[in-house]
Parts: structure tokens; C-alpha cells; sequence
């Protein structure tokens, strides 16, 4: 499995640490109540197919990315910075 | 037909022309009492439990491909019950008594082999670490012993004691573990089951969960609806997807987990032997291959294999606790998709919607913990009620805070 990383190209896997499931929002723990909390921390899509995930390119850029892939087959769809894909959550995107 | 010394040697005399299909191949009934989904180790034994223990045998388990495709036949084939935590010591003690009994509850060679399992130590922590687990488990009525490093050199003589990284101190050692022949576990629960009445529908996928009113009704499946007053999941490495088919997210991440076999040898190794501070474990098959493994890949996957950097990773281990196997060529390997719970622990429990149960969780332990996990899971779904060795396996857990985390690594599922 390689990563096509945004800054650096497509590197082995072996550069990279994956976190788990992008798509879960952390709430702000100050409002947040104990049952909107649990939801954040536990429950999991696992979806059989296209998954969005959090990886670390430790051995690169130290840039945090989401990338899009099937979890059938391994293929990347797409890889975008976690900071790209923060930003256009907060504009109302996907 | 019952086995035994004497239909051997009967058969043998006839040209084994006698021998019969071992189970049946019915087409689905209209409904049934209890729906198991699920051909493997653990739905069969459930099946087999519900027969058994509870006389309930309008019984159907459904299986996607055949039986024993899944996990059961993708797995290291260890059996142990060295745990540290409450809620789980009993839960696999209770399997380990029901291994040490299954062969001839089933009259069926599971090949339980009790050659012991041993834990290396490496450091005065690690020792005290393992002492601590030890006796935890003897407190429990579970056999343990500490070893020392002229203890482990009795056993296993060939390791590197001197590596620089991982100088070997001493093992936890528990000698009522070892191997059973997992394909067995299998054909003899199934076996055991279709003698009693339940009908093992093959080729049949799940495709829908029907409910009506908050109640199970039944399933669709590639071969159409079969109603069911009671529907039990056990899909690991699947178990969301059917879940999700329920209107349920579990908190369950699928992972896949590499396995591998060497070229057959003469007997090298008589124990299990795990190298947890390198992630690497070996046992040999009766066969002459060395069986062994390491860690998940890391990330979901349920593609049923793996790629070449946790491979990699399985080899240094192994080449770092016992060199002597570099000599030794890999035959093949494979991946299995394991349910990896966010707290390490599996879940035997009734789920929000009434009539449908759960088995799921596994990790990679759940070869070892087949005969209780049938055995207990046919005891929530027959009496509505846990059984009392499973009753931390809750479904809430997560949400009450009563987690059980062997390892201690958090709600992170693939670090368990």
C-alpha cells in the first residue's frame, strides 16, 4: 500500500501512521454531555468500502491527512491534509 | 454414526465405503425458534449449546459461503486462559474446561493438544508484570507458573537468551494451554448440531434484518425470507455490517490480521511460544509447519489480506527471539478480519431491538474462547438472561464506563 501524501508524493506506507475514523467530530467537552461524548468515542461506521481516515506522515512531512479508501481492497480514492478537510467542514462541506 | 476405535478398524475391512456425510444439506425452512447468522466456530457451538444444554432445536445457522470459511479456519489455533482481568479470567477458564472435555462431548478429534503456553519476560518489570498476571490467575483456580531463564532454556533452548534488545529472564508459562485443530472445532460442533435437529444452511447470505414493532421477525437472504422468533449474530470481522443491517453502530472497527505457515519440519518446538515485547508467537502443527504471527496491520480493512510491512515486522520478531528459523521458508499466509473492540473485550449481549442478540468483539482471540462463547451466547438467546461467567460482556459497557481493557490502551481499537 502506498499513500499519495499531498506535499510529498506518493511514499510506502511504512512513513505513515494511521489514527482511525475521520469522520467522528469531537464536541466541545465543556457543553458536551456525557451521552453526546460516548457517541464521539465509541460507535464506529466500519464501513465495508470507501472510509475516511486520519494518517500521520511521521516519516515525512509530519503533515495529519484524511484519506479516502476502500477498506475491500486497500485503493486510495483521495488524500486531502486534515487541516484542508477541518476547514471545509467548518464551511459547511463534506 | 457414532466414531470409535472399533468403526475404524469396521470401515477399514469394508474399504471405507460406509462412511456418510457427516451433516445434512436442507433447504431452509419457512421459520424458525432461533436463527443463528454465522457458519463458524462460534455460532455452530451455539447452535450445538442450544440443542444441548436447552433442548431448543428448531434451530437454523446461515452462512454466506460454507462452513468454517471465516475465522475459525484463518486463525493460530491456540487455546489458553492466561487473563488478568475479573471479567474475563472466568469467561475463559469455562472454555478451557470445555475444551478439556470437548472430543468426547462431541465424539469428535479436535486434536486438543495441551502442550503448554509460554509468555517470555524481559525485564525486572515485565517479570513482576507477569508474576502479577500469574497470580491473578491461580487466584482464579487457573494454572500458571513463573519461569526462570533456566526454566525457559529446559523448554525452548534454541532461543537467543543473550539478544542485546530482549535478553530472555524467565516466562509465564501455562501448561494447560497449547493448540486444538481449529478446522475440527468447526465440522465437530456442525456435526454435533445436525445430529440434535439444526438445520446448517450453506451458500445463504443475510441481506436484511426484518423487524416489526421493535421485535425481530426474521431475516432476508439470498435464498428468501426465513422468519425467526429469536436471531442471533456471530460475524466477526463482520458484525457491523449485520449490525448496521439492525439500525445499530457497534463500537467496532474491523482489522486484518496476518498468519503464517513454514515448510513441514521435523518437531522443532513443543510448547507455544510468544515473544510479546518483538509481537511474535509460534506453535507447530502436527503437520511439521510452524504456525505464527504478530500484529494487526493497523488500519480497517476487510479485504482478507494484509501487506508487506507487517510481514516484515513478523520476520524481525521472529529472526530476533530465535535466529536458528532463518533457515526455515515460509509456505504461505493469509489474513483474517477481526472485530476490534474499542476496549479489547468481546460482547455476548441482547442488543436495543427485542429478539436479536449479539456475539461480537473477538479481536484476535476468539478461536480460544469458541466452546464458551457457543455455550454462553446459547445461554442469553434460550433464557433471555447472561450467563454468570459472561455477565461483564455487556453492550452498554461502553456507555457506562465499565470497560474491560486487558491491555490498557483506551478507546482506540486498533492498539488492543
Amino acid at each position: 500500500m502506498r499513500i499519495p501524501c499531498p506535499y510529498c508524493g506518493e511514499r510506502d506506507r511504512r512513513e505513515f501512521t494511521v489514527l482511525g475514523d475521520a469522520d467522528p467530530v469531537r464536541p466541545n467537552g465543556m457543553d458536551a454531555d456525557a451521552g453526546a461524548m460516548f457517541e464521539y468515542v465509541y460507535p464506529r461506521t466500519n464501513a465495508a468500502g470507501p472510509a475516511r481516515e486520519f494518517w500521520y506522515h511521521g516519516s515525512g512531512c509530519h503533515a495529519w491527512l484524511v484519506v479516502e479508501r476502500d477498506t475491500r481492497t486497500h485503493a486510495i480514492n483521495k488524500v486531502i491534509s486534515a487541516r484542508q478537510a477541518a476547514l471545509s467542514r467548518e464551511q459547511g462541506g463534506a | 454414526m457414532r466414531y470409535s476405535a472399533l468403526s475404524i478398524l469396521t470401515q477399514a475391512f469394508r474399504g471405507n465405503r460406509g462412511w456418510r456425510p457427516v451433516w445434512r444439506e436442507p433447504e431452509p425452512k419457512p421459520s424458525y425458534d432461533v436463527i443463528v447468522v454465522g457458519g463458524g466456530g462460534h455460532s455452530l457451538a451455539t447452535a450445538y449449546y442450544l440443542a444441548k444444554n436447552h433442548g431448543i432445536t428448531n434451530v437454523a445457522v446461515i452462512e454466506k459461503g460454507y462452513l468454517g470459511s471465516g475465522n475459525v479456519g484463518r486463525n493460530t489455533t491456540i487455546i489458553r486462559s492466561n487473563y488478568l482481568l475479573p471479567g474475563n479470567i472466568p469467561f475463559y477458564e469455562h472454555s478451557m474446561k470445555l475444551w478439556e472435555g470437548l472430543e468426547q462431548d462431541l465424539n469428535y478429534n479436535a486434536m486438543v493438544s495441551q502442550r503448554g503456553v509460554l509468555n517470555l519476560y524481559h525485564s525486572d518489570a515485565q517479570r513482576d508484570a507477569y508474576a502479577r498476571r500469574g497470580n491473578a490467575m491461580r487466584m482464579h483456580g487457573v494454572d500458571a507458573e513463573l519461569l526462570d531463564r533456566d526454566g525457559v532454556k529446559a523448554l525452548v533452548p534454541f532461543l537467543d537468551f543473550d539478544n542485546a534488545r530482549f535478553p530472555i529472564q524467565g516466562g509465564l508459562i501455562q501448561r494447560r494451554g497449547g493448540t486444538a485443530r481449529h478446522d475440527a472445532v468447526a465440522w465437530g460442533y456442525a456435526r454435533g448440531a445436525d445430529q440434535r435437529g439444526v438445520d446448517l444452511i450453506q451458500n445463504c447470505e443475510v441481506t436484511g434484518i426484518r423487524i416489526e414493532g421493535g421485535r425481530v421477525t426474521g431475516v432476508d437472504t439470498t435464498r428468501g425470507f426465513i422468519g425467526a422468533r429469536k436471531v442471533g449474530l456471530a460475524v466477526a470481522g463482520n458484525s457491523s455490517r449485520l449490525a448496521a443491517m439492525a439500525g445499530l453502530r457497534l463500537p467496532i472497527d474491523s482489522h486484518v490480521l496476518q498468519a503464517f505457515v513454514s515448510e513441514g519440519l521435523k518437531p522443532l518446538i513443543d510448547i507455544v511460544m510468544t515473544f510479546g515485547a518483538g509481537h511474535f508467537y509460534v506453535s507447530q502443527s502436527d503437520k511439521g509447519g510452524l504456525v505464527f504471527g504478530g500484529d494487526i496491520d493497523g488500519y480497517t480493512s476487510y479485504a482478507q489480506r494484509g501487506n508487506l510491512p507487517v510481514i516484515e515486522d513478523v520476520m524481525e520478531g521472529a529472526m530476533a527471539v530465535w535466529p536458528g528459523v532463518g533457515r526455515i521458508r515460509v509456505l504461505r499466509h493469509w489474513g483474517g478480519i477481526m472485530d476490534m473492540s474499542m476496549d479489547g473485550s468481546p460482547i455476548i449481549d441482547r442488543t436495543p431491538v427485542d429478539g436479536l442478540y449479539l456475539n461480537a468483539g473477538w479481536c484476535y482471540g476468539g478461536f480460544k474462547a469458541t466452546p464458551a462463547s457457543g455455550f454462553c451466547f446459547a445461554h442469553l438467546i434460550a433464557r433471555d438472561e447472561m450467563h454468570p461467567v459472561a455477565t461483564a460482556y455487556r453492550l452498554d459497557r461502553f456507555a457506562t464506563g465499565a470497560v474491560i481493557d486487558e491491555k490498557g490502551a483506551g478507546a482506540q481499537a486498533n492498539l488492543h
